[in-house]
């Protein structure tokens, strides 16, 4: 920057020096074409109907935001024992009740001195993430042999036995629920969608009748409808006195509606790869797995990213229906801990809080396929 | 949800003849532990999670009497939290062993459902809540009003039923849970809102001034609660009732958690004593020990005590006692005598 500005300084003397053709440094852009205030004017400022747009943006921020600020911030309480002691430090938010019940809401019923199995679940789930999703990360191999061993790990850790104390999956809840079913959900329909697809898309007659009834089927039905006969018409089915865990029949359920949608999702991307690369491929003289491991899947899954994560978000998000079949996921608990005389009529910090949570996952999970997009990209995008 | 309700026909169709496989709940109860106990998700006052993640309440309070009757120990419950669409089923499939959730005893669940009810622990009924300013004193004067109202519910046939027969018109706003009921009705975009009595009055309690609402006189239903079990199943049946019965009777005849055990040293009425096992041995007739109606008062208190600590009139709730007091002091609470 000082050389600039002495070259400035230099310019304007008469007897400055002399440059030879094309060694003129460059000057410095107009201000007017520069800085905060030449954005302004070009996005906010450009046109009439800009300007009102903008003059009313601000005008509802400057409603809003001071009030918002104020409720949850300035005016809010951080302690206190029930609503009437917010009430008397402030007028604001009373986020003491979010504190006092922040464990229910993460963990559920599950008992306060096992709590750390599900926090050491949730850090094992990070580790075994990384290494699946990134690819840069030192000593990637072991990773993935940890990822592999995960579930089973999960599934000791959260449920117990082999000398750690058994926790029934009724005292599952709350946030942990929510991980427990979106996770699963995620990681087992992925697979079983692929499949569906392919069988879908295959030759084979009675393989492909039975994909497509199984797909059609499922998707006809709403999710809500499902967990329903998880949860009542399958204790008609089963002879009585079998307990069948309803956590694990509403998993099963999650499990056949996304892979049901993941389906259609990877056909889309299957139906977009022109039909020379499987042609290539079986001049290769590939099998049909091989062709379509290494040539088919891996361009029809990177086409197909945005509808995955699409649905990904949306079966997270799902996860909240469950409340209607008595699990009590974060919702269900802050249902439950609103009825509390104490507390009652707290719903919008609930509420508020439950978004946030909610907020942070599906975001994470947005911004991953934007990166994953940006990773895989070929040259091919438009 | 038209397929969800074929599924559900479906799935009572099915049911005929499940209850007939359930007997002796009382002995798989005392085998297993502990009795499996159904909720409600949260309803203020009845049932609701504290701040250690126990299930409290009215509601709860039932299942805690039953297992203090049968083990001796009000702690021994697991609760099951249901909702209004999967109560029944929870129940006639033996996933939970009782229900004890505000749930309205009528003729078609007790006969066409097939469940047994066992008593009334709360005597309910809709009723209205305005704004003082509005100026209205009963209900017969709402012509016109708007009213908040949760659709799907029983409440909303006795609001059309009752402003039919008094020859009044409203506009229904119509609202999905308690919660939007009261921003909604906070917030002024109904008159009047409607639903049990009991939630209006934990819906005003939390008013930033409830002294500017009144609760109209108007009780438009009839909303007997109380708990329930899989119907073909007496002696479990009998065990449920009778320990209702017991906190009941003990309220009536003074008998409190704190001087049950002053009173089970014996007593001038024989009706107390063989209550709490000092003279004769009731227990022995339902399959319980001498003590159960003692541990019952001992551990979790008589109705009395129940009602005030949970949703009387020095709880947030603020529920008199009302249609719901001793039968002695003008109410319905009333329980067949201990003999």
């Amino acid at each position: 920057m000082t050389d600039i500005s002495q070259d400035k300084s230099a310019l304007q003397d008469d007897h400055g020096p002399d440059y030879a053709p094309g060694t003129h440094p460059s000057l410095p852009p107009p201000s007017s074409s520069v800085g905060p205030i030449h954005w302004i004017r070009v996005n906010l400022f450009s046109s009439i109907p800009n300007i009102l747009l903008t003059i009313l943006a601000v005008w509802v921020l400057w409603a809003t935001i001071p009030g918002l600020l104020n409720w949850a911030l300035f005016d809010a309480a951080f302690q206190g024992d029930s609503r009437s002691d917010c009430r008397a430090v402030a007028e604001g938010a009373c986020w003491a009740f979010i504190s006092s019940r922040f464990g229910q809401f993460i963990y559920g019923f599950y008992p306060v001195e096992l709590r750390w199995r599900v926090d050491l679940a949730a850090i094992g789930l990070v580790m075994a993430l990384v290494p699946l999703l990134f690819d840069k990360v030192p000593y990637r191999r072991f990773g993935l042999y940890f990822a592999a061993a995960y579930p089973f790990i999960a599934y000791f850790l959260l449920m117990g036995g082999l000398g750690l104390e058994p926790v029934e999956t009724s005292k599952f809840g709350g946030f942990m629920l929510t991980m427990v079913i979106g996770v699963t959900g995620i990681a087992v329909s992925l697979p079983i969608g692929i499949v569906l697809a392919l069988g879908r898309r295959s030759d084979m007659p009675i393989v492909r009748v039975l994909c497509v009834v199984f797909i059609e089927f499922i998707r006809g039905v709403p999710l809500i409808t499902l967990l329903f006969v998880a949860s009542t018409m399958l204790n008609y089915f089963l002879p009585p006195g079998t307990t069948f865990d309803l956590l694990l029949r509403v998993l099963i359920m999650v499990v056949l509606f996304a892979s049901a949608y993941l389906a259609e999702v990877v056909r889309g991307g299957l139906q977009a790869i022109p039909k020379g690369q499987t042609e290539a491929a079986d001049a290769l003289g590939l099998t049909y797995w091989k062709a379509m491991r290494l040539v088919i899947l891996p361009q029809a899954l990177k086409i197909s990213i945005p509808g995955i994560v699409n649905t990904f978000i949306g079966l997270f998000k799902d996860t909240t229906l469950v409340i209607i079949i008595g699990l009590l996921d974060p919702l269900g608990i802050g249902k439950a801990a609103l009825a509390d005389a104490k507390w009652q009529g707290l719903a919008a910090e609930v509420y508020i809080f439950i978004a946030i949570l909610f907020f942070i996952c599906c975001f994470g999970m947005s911004r991953y396929s934007l990166y994953l997009e940006n990773k895989l990209h070929t040259g091919h995008k438009r | 949800m038209k397929s969800v309700k074929i599924l559900l026909a479906a799935a009572a169709a099915s049911s005929i003849g499940v209850s007939a496989a359930w007997a002796g709940t009382l002995d798989d109860v005392k085998a297993k532990g502990f009795v499996q106990c159904g909720v409600s998700t949260g309803v203020p006052g009845f049932s609701f999670t504290d701040d250690a993640g126990n299930w409290q309440g009215f509601d709860p309070a039932v299942c805690q009497a039953v297992a203090a009757a049968i083990f001796g120990d009000p702690s021994k419950v697991k609760y099951t939290p249901t909702t209004g669409k999967t109560r029944f089923t929870a129940l006639r499939s033996g996933e939970i062993d009782m229900l004890a959730r505000n749930t309205t005893w009528t003729f078609s669940r007790d006969t066409d459902l097939q469940l047994t009810f066992v008593g009334v622990n709360y005597y309910d009924g809709q009723g209205f809540m305005v704004p003082k300013e509005l100026g209205v004193t009963s209900a017969k004067e709402l012509d016109g009003a708007s009213v908040c109202i949760q659709t799907g519910t029983t409440t909303e046939l006795n609001l059309a039923d009752y402003f039919r027969i008094n020859n009044i018109s409203y506009e229904p706003v119509p609202i999905e849970t308690n919660e939007e009921a009261r921003t909604n009705y906070e917030a002024g975009r109904c008159d009047v809102y409607t639903t049990d009595a009991s939630g209006l009055a934990a819906t005003r309690a939390v008013f930033a001034d409830p002294s500017a609402h009144i609760i109209l006189p108007e009780i438009i239903s009839k909303e007997p609660l109380g708990p329930l079990v899989r119907q073909g199943d007496d002696q479990w049946a009998d065990v449920v009732r009778w320990t209702l019965n017991a906190m009941i009777n003990a309220e009536e005849y003074g008998v409190d958690s704190s001087n049950v055990d002053q009173m089970a040293q014996g007593s001038d009425n024989p009706e107390v004593n063989r209550m709490l096992g000092s003279e004769g041995d009731l227990g022995s007739m339902i399959g319980l020990d001498k003590q159960w109606a003692y541990n019952v008062i001992k551990n979790v208190g008589n109705y009395g005590e129940v009602f005030e600590a949970y949703i009387g009139s020095d709880t947030p709730i603020g529920l008199e006692r009302g249609l719901n007091a001793q039968y002695t002091d003008g109410g319905l609470i009333y329980a067949p005598p201990m003999r």
